[in-house]
């Protein structure tokens, strides 16, 4: 468990002015769960783009066991087996429940088809609680259940690496539990994971490592205890007054 | 698993026999009959095959006179020396050629760009035949003389019309299908999920561009006398979208709900009003947007489904007295 699955090595983003990732580096080490924190609008979000092929880097690099994926079209980068779930969720409302997980086991790093597609997107959908229920409107399902559904379209293309972008976000209490067992249970299936979190408690039962980000630099990275006791990140979280 | 399940197979037989039936009009009638006939299952392949593409993507193609005129013309240029049958061949592969330079240059770029330079490119297309013609040839335009009547364009047009639908079915149930379906949800989820999306719409527009090629082939012998003007008409192109929207776009057998009543008004309309054509389509255009957003096809499944409701709440009422 010592290789870098996936390494950025100075990745850097530009919007115009902003700089919304700077001369960002760090790597995931294969079947890591890896944390990514950071306040609001430090380049989470934006991280996750430029490593799924969502938004091209201004500069810097990005590899994938090896090879190069920096700017290669997200088609690609799903192809190599980089799946993803979206802050704000993205179902496919016109599909059925299953379909929606079908999906996403068909033209990328799986590229089943037919039955045996349908097969296995039941399967997927009974992992994340959603069993019995393929054939349900997407519309009318809860937000979990939409979240639930997404993660089940990401691995339905059986991902080398996962992104999480704010997954157990918006979940109450009950589900949240839920939530990280499920996360649990992936992360022990060895997929490498990268989860972008504000849910302090998931970070901290979840993760073996973390990075934290605040406009758009890396500020710490390394063992979750020490990380969030480190008076920069609580700092950068909090303002100056709580240093 | 068998090919066909039960309700395809029983789709398949209907469709067999109203093309059958169909089939036989030109020996009812070759006059007036015939040769409305004509225009309306041109349309309808035009509408169909135009819908392939914009259906899923929801891309207003306004390309579809540069493909027809391009069909038409190939026919123009080779038949005196070209067997019929490989015209046609030629015709596709050349419209779907452009479709594909097209579609490469295109597709990429956002909705709204996309109308207005299918617009372009059908007018430039006509201005360099035109350019060509008065440049390199004597005269304005080309004979085509052959002994296809109209009842044999009726044949030719529905055979392709059969074709067209198989191919838009065949699609359906194909990875490209089930792609396109993806797209026209959410374009950034299919992209995640490694659809290659410009590829897909490409292929597409190709299918599509191919099959509009081939009707303005087939139609070639029924001008006699083709033009730049004729061949390469815009009107083509806004009937066409016209058409299709009317009848409604997400599925295949859409646009013929509205090819059938809009070419027979159409054919009224030219007959009474001659002059007032353009006025009509303008009309016939807002009414649509206004009051069929989804075609008469999304009016027929909100009846369904209202019927369905309906027959849910009787059968509930009907559980608790
Ligand atoms: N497509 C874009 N165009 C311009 N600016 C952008 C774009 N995407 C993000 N930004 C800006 O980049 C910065 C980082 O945004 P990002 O969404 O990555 O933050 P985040 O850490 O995910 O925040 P949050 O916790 O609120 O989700 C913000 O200032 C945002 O406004
Ligand atoms: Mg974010």
């Amino acid at each position: 468990m010592s290789a870098a699955i996936l390494s950025l090595d100075h990745a850097t983003k530009a919007f115009g002015g902003l700089i919304a990732v700077n001369d960002l580096s760090f790597s995931l080490q294969d079947g890591e769960l890896l944390g990514l924190i950071g306040p609001n609008g430090s380049g989470k979000t934006t991280v996750l783009n430029l490593i799924s092929g969502a938004l091209k880097p201004t500069s810097g690099s990005i590899s994938l066991g090896g090879s190069e994926i920096a700017g290669q079209p997200a088609h690609k980068i799903a192809r190599l087996g980089i799946a993803r779930t979206f802050q704000l969720v993205r179902i496919l409302p016109s599909l059925t429940a299953e379909q929606n997980v079908v999906a996403g086991g068909v033209f990328g790093h799986v590229r089943g088809w037919g039955v045996e597609a349908h097969e296995r997107a039941r399967a997927l959908l009974e992992r994340v609680g959603l069993g019995g229920r393929g054939d349900s409107p997407t519309s009318s399902m809860t937000y979990i259940d939409q979240k639930r559904l997404e993660l089940a379209r990401a691995l339905a293309a059986n991902p080398q690496v996962l992104l999480l972008d704010e997954w157990l976000a918006g979940l109450n209490p009950s589900e949240l539990k839920i939530g990280i067992d499920l996360i649990r249970e992936l992360r022990n299936d060895g997929i490498s994971i990268i989860m972008v979190e504000h849910v302090m408690d998931a970070i901290r039962s979840l993760c073996d490592r973390c990075v934290v980000m605040s406009s758009g630099l890396k500020i710490a990275d390394g063992d979750v205890h020490r990380v969030l006791a480190d008076p920069e990140v609580i700092r950068a979280y909090l303002g100056d007054d709580h240093a | 698993m068998t090919w066909l399940n039960e309700k395809e197979r029983r789709i398949a037989g209907f469709a067999a026999i109203a093309f059958g039936v169909v089939a036989l009009l030109p020996l009812v009638d070759q006059g007036y009959y015939l040769s409305i006939s004509v225009n309306i299952v041109m349309y309808v392949v035009l509408c169909t095959a135009w819908t392939l593409f914009s259906g899923p993507t929801h891309y207003i193609s306004l390309a579809t006179a540069a493909f027809f005129g391009i069909g038409t013309y190939t026919v123009a240029l080779g038949i005196d020396t070209v067997p019929f049958p490989l015209l046609l061949v030629i015709a596709a592969l050349a419209s779907g050629l452009l479709a594909c330079v097209v579609g490469i240059a295109t597709l990429r770029l956002s909705g709204i760009y996309f109308v207005i330079f299918t617009l372009g490119l059908a007018e430039l297309v006509r201005q360099v035949v035109t350019w060509l013609q008065t440049n390199f040839s004597s005269s304005l335009g080309l004979y085509v003389f052959t002994d296809f009547g109209e009842k044999h364009i009726y044949w030719m047009l529905l055979g392709l019309a059969a074709i067209v639908y198989i191919t838009g079915w065949l699609i359906n149930r194909s990875r490209l299908g089930f792609a396109m379906q993806i797209i026209g949800n959410d374009e950034t989820v299919a992209k995640h999920v490694g659809i290659d999306t410009a590829r897909a719409k490409v292929i597409l527009f190709i299918i599509s561009g191919a099959f509009i090629g081939i009707v303005g082939a087939i139609l070639a012998p029924r001008f006699s006398y083709v033009q730049p003007p004729s061949a390469f008409n815009p009107m083509i192109s806004f009937q066409v979208v016209i058409m299709a929207l009317l009848g409604g776009t997400k599925r295949i057998w859409g646009p013929l709900l509205g090819v059938i009543p809009f070419t027979i008004l159409f054919d009224q309309v030219t007959a009474y009003f001659p002059n007032h054509t353009s006025f009509v389509i303008g009309i016939a255009f807002m009414a649509i947007v206004y009051l069929l957003p989804q075609g008469v096809l999304g009016r027929l499944e909100d009846l369904g489904r209202l019927r369905k409701r309906f027959r849910m709440v009787s059968a509930e009422e009907g559980n608790n007295p």
